[in-house]
């Protein structure tokens, strides 16, 4: 078991570092740090002393790959590709292109994400199982045709509406919440529950509609029709037997989003002014920060790595075949 | 004399088109290809679906041919398509600013110039409304109604007459038994619903046509442009943006995906590596890493666009390109999951003996075999698209925002529910036609998918 683990963390490490090229060669070498430079001082001001002074105070002067000016390891330390790239994997962000700490400002702002991420997918989750296992249960009849119409319908409706009339309805209509802000403590309780609330509706459509056709597949199998020939009822079928088989797939892909939670949901925490890792995101998008997207998308990237691990070692614990297979 | 002008996309759109034709053509003349989407058009709620959506492609083809005025002349400036010739009442006329649906007189109050002195109040609309005198605003909506009522629905009759002959030609039957199979539904296509559902549409289309000749009959924006024509502009960015991605989408996954699966060793490694790599890149970030970085090489290279329409076009290409590249990935995995299981089957085992060369067994044997896959997941595909270009263009990394889309209008109208009183209809138009076109595809999708679908097929899921 532990070799199988080792084996998974190594077979990560090159994809990592696939990424770090990806975003190096997206950032640096398509377009040129005077590019950025021009882009960030805008038309107006934009004469080579300038340039030159947001590059030094940057960081963004020293060459891409070799540094000339300097002898032994410095010659590849002193360079864009170590300072910015390279550090990524020790996590050293360095700081954004207006001056502060963006290893800092994650670790600030990671809390507040988590707050709005974690309950989404526990309450939706709970929800959405529910739901597909009461559509399981009646399935071909006319309340699964309507409901599934339904999920249908709610998956076609763009999340910004589910948001905005979400904010309309329950803000300025009833006044039962705040419409955005976020407060620490407890109190970011009555900031958080509307946003909790209009996720949660957005994604079950889609959830349910899914869930229900795992059910549904596993309904078809021969152990259900044994257990039907054996007398047993259909609900217990389904609690007993179905949910118990079907929450392997379900969870297993769970599993791979629950590293992903820390990096917040970038349309409802702009929407709803939640400081957290989503609408940190969102402002260096607006704002142009190269530095804080870099940093972000490698931090993603690290993040879905992991959720992938974790889905393996999941898969290893409750199936003996892949572990046994494996080693 | 205007001339016409091709953009980028425009060119794309009409290459799929001709595309679909050519893969409709080759249908037709394979029954054991033809049988799966007998199964979708055999659904009613599909076929529904189904017209829907070629009622929006006809519109986004019909946007995809651009004219530019002659040189000189004092035409608009620009670049215009044949859906804004239809559309020029509704372009022209255009308010200072917010004015609510069938209004006659602004939304906001100004100073207006009466007989009685300056007075603040609500000017009348230059356009909406503007040839009422005496007559009331009530009774004339309903006049208006029911001529396009009356119009769409001799038209409609007319379709369905048109319609019953052909099929009582083809079928070689007299029409009266044509019209009895369909009413007890014994043909393979419900005709029936077909005919109601393009009439409906048609009646639908008069009416507002019949309307929108005195009325904004969505109302006006901000700077007083006519939501109807914006919601109908918008069409063609959706579409656009569903369908020139798979362009990018589709030769990816399914060469990289095949030949990972067939050839193993080391390109299999290499395939493998590549789609893991981008897709543990969270999809949203990529794209707004490319597309800022397009943002500045748009901006370094400003020279190389013409005009203002052209550089938006490029920025939507651009777009599809991005969203092709993150979004090939799962298709690939599938694929290579799919052609592994081929790989071992007798019939390429033979043709492997035989000596056949492997681009060719591909070619006849194991690419048609993964074509289901594809089929469904392009499908399905589609919706997302184009709702991930409203949540998008949100953000600012969508299209240009000189360009007509939903996702822009959303963006736009995002602060308008909070003014008093609330102004609904930006908003609402947007809703309403996004979805329109992304519940019709998803409609279609799940035909297809069960339709395609191996494991589905007669299991009621």
């Amino acid at each position: 078991m532990i070799s199988y683990i080792i084996r998974r963390t190594l077979y990560a490490l090159p994809i990592l570092v696939g990424v770090n090229l990806l975003v190096f060669a997206l950032f640096f070498v398509v377009n040129t740090p005077d590019d950025m430079a021009r882009m960030q001082l805008g038309v107006k001001y934009e004469d080579a002393a300038a340039v030159e002074r947001w590059k030094t105070a940057l960081g963004y002067q020293l060459p891409l790959f070799y540094n000339a000016d300097f002898t032994g390891m410095a010659r590849f330390t002193r360079t864009i590709f170590y300072t910015k790239s390279v550090r990524l994997f020790v996590f050293d962000f360095g700081r954004s292109d207006s001056g502060r700490d963006i290893g800092y400002d994650i670790s600030q702002r990671m809390w507040p994400s988590l707050a709005l991420a974690v309950p989404i997918l526990l309450i939706g989750l709970l929800i959405n199982i529910s739901l597909a296992l009461l559509l399981a249960l009646f399935r071909a009849s006319l309340l699964d045709r309507i409901a599934v119409l339904c999920c249908v319908l709610l998956m076609s409706v763009s999340g910004l509406f589910y948001i905005i009339y979400g904010q309309f309805v329950f803000s300025r209509l009833l006044r039962l919440v705040p419409i955005s802000g976020f407060a620490a403590g407890l109190a970011s309780l009555k900031f958080l529950i509307l946003p909790i609330l209009i996720s949660v509706l957005s994604g079950m459509g889609a959830g349910t509609r899914w869930y229900r056709t795992i059910f549904l597949e596993e309904i078809g199998k021969d152990y259900v029709r044994t257990a039907r020939t054996r007398g047993v009822s259909e609900p217990g079928i389904l609690y007993k037997h179905v949910l118990g088989n079907a929450l392997i797939p379900i969870l297993t892909g769970v599993v791979v989003l629950i590293p992903l939670l820390f990096m917040g949901s970038l349309i409802t925490e702009s929407f709803f002014g939640i400081p957290g890792l989503g609408s940190y995101t969102i402002e260096a998008i607006q704002r142009q920060d190269f530095a804080i997207l870099r940093s972000m998308v490698f931090l993603g990237s690290v993040l879905y790595i992991i959720g992938l691990l974790l889905t393996d070692l999941s898969y290893a614990l409750v199936d003996p075949r892949v572990r046994l297979g494996e080693a | 004399m205007p001339e016409l002008l091709l953009l980028w996309t425009d060119l794309l759109l009409w290459l799929l088109l001709v595309a679909a034709a050519l893969y409709v053509g080759h249908v037709v003349r394979h029954r054991h290809l033809l049988e799966p989407w007998r199964h979708v058009a055999a659904r009613r709620s599909s076929t529904v679906a189904a017209i829907v959506l070629a009622a929006y492609m006809l519109l986004a083809l019909l946007d995809s041919i651009h004219l530019r005025p002659a040189p000189g002349s004092a035409a608009s400036p620009g670049a215009y398509s044949m859906l804004d010739v239809q559309l020029t009442i509704l372009r022209q006329r255009s308010e200072k600013t917010y004015s609510a649906p069938f209004a006659t007189h602004q939304y906001t109050r100004e100073f207006v110039q009466t007989p009685q002195g300056p007075r603040y109040q609500q000017p009348r609309l230059q356009h909406g409304g503007a040839h009422l005198q005496a007559t009331e605003r009530g009774p004339d909506v309903l006049r208006r109604m029911a001529v396009g009522l009356l119009q769409g629905l001799g038209g409609s009759i007319l379709l369905g007459a048109l319609l019953l002959a052909g099929l009582a030609r083809y079928g070689r039957q007299s029409p009266r038994r044509v019209w009895a199979a369909i009413r007890a539904r014994h043909t393979r296509v419900p005709w029936d619903v077909v005919i109601l559902t393009v009439g409906g549409l048609l009646t639908g289309a008069c009416i507002i046509a019949a309307l929108a000749a005195g009325y904004h009959v969505l109302g006006t924006d901000k700077v007083g442009e006519d939501v109807l024509y914006q919601a109908l502009k918008s069409i063609r960015t959706a579409v656009i943006i569903g369908t020139v991605t798979t362009l990018i989408i589709l030769p990816l996954a399914l060469v990289l995906g095949v030949s990972a699966s067939y050839f193993g060793g080391w390109v299999d490694d290499l395939v493998q590596y590549l789609y893991t790599t981008l897709a543990s890149v969270p999809g949203i970030l990529l794209i707004a890493a490319t597309a800022l970085v397009g943002q500045v090489y748009m901006q370094t290279h400003a020279d190389q666009f013409a005009s203002l329409v052209q550089r938006a076009d490029f920025r939507l290409l651009l777009l599809c390109l991005i969203l092709g590249l993150t979004s090939w990935t799962s298709l690939c995995r599938l694929l290579r999951g799919e052609a592994l299981k081929l790989r071992e089957i007798e019939f390429v085992h033979a043709s492997r003996a035989l000596g056949q060369r492997a681009w060719t067994i591909l070619a006849i044997h194991i690419v048609p075999n993964v074509m289901h896959i594809v089929m469904i997941t392009l499908v399905l595909d589609f919706s997302a698209l184009v709702l991930a270009e409203a949540v998008l263009s949100y953000v600012d990394i969508g299209v240009d925002p000189s360009m007509h889309s939903w996702g822009n209008m959303i963006n736009r109208a995002r602060l308008e529910l909070a003014r008093e009183p609330v102004v609904w209809w930006s908003l609402g138009a947007a809703f309403c036609f996004m979805l329109g076109l992304v519940l019709a595809a998803n409609v279609f999708a799940d035909a297809v998918r069960d339709a395609f679908d191996p494991r589905l097929r007669g299991v009621d899921v």
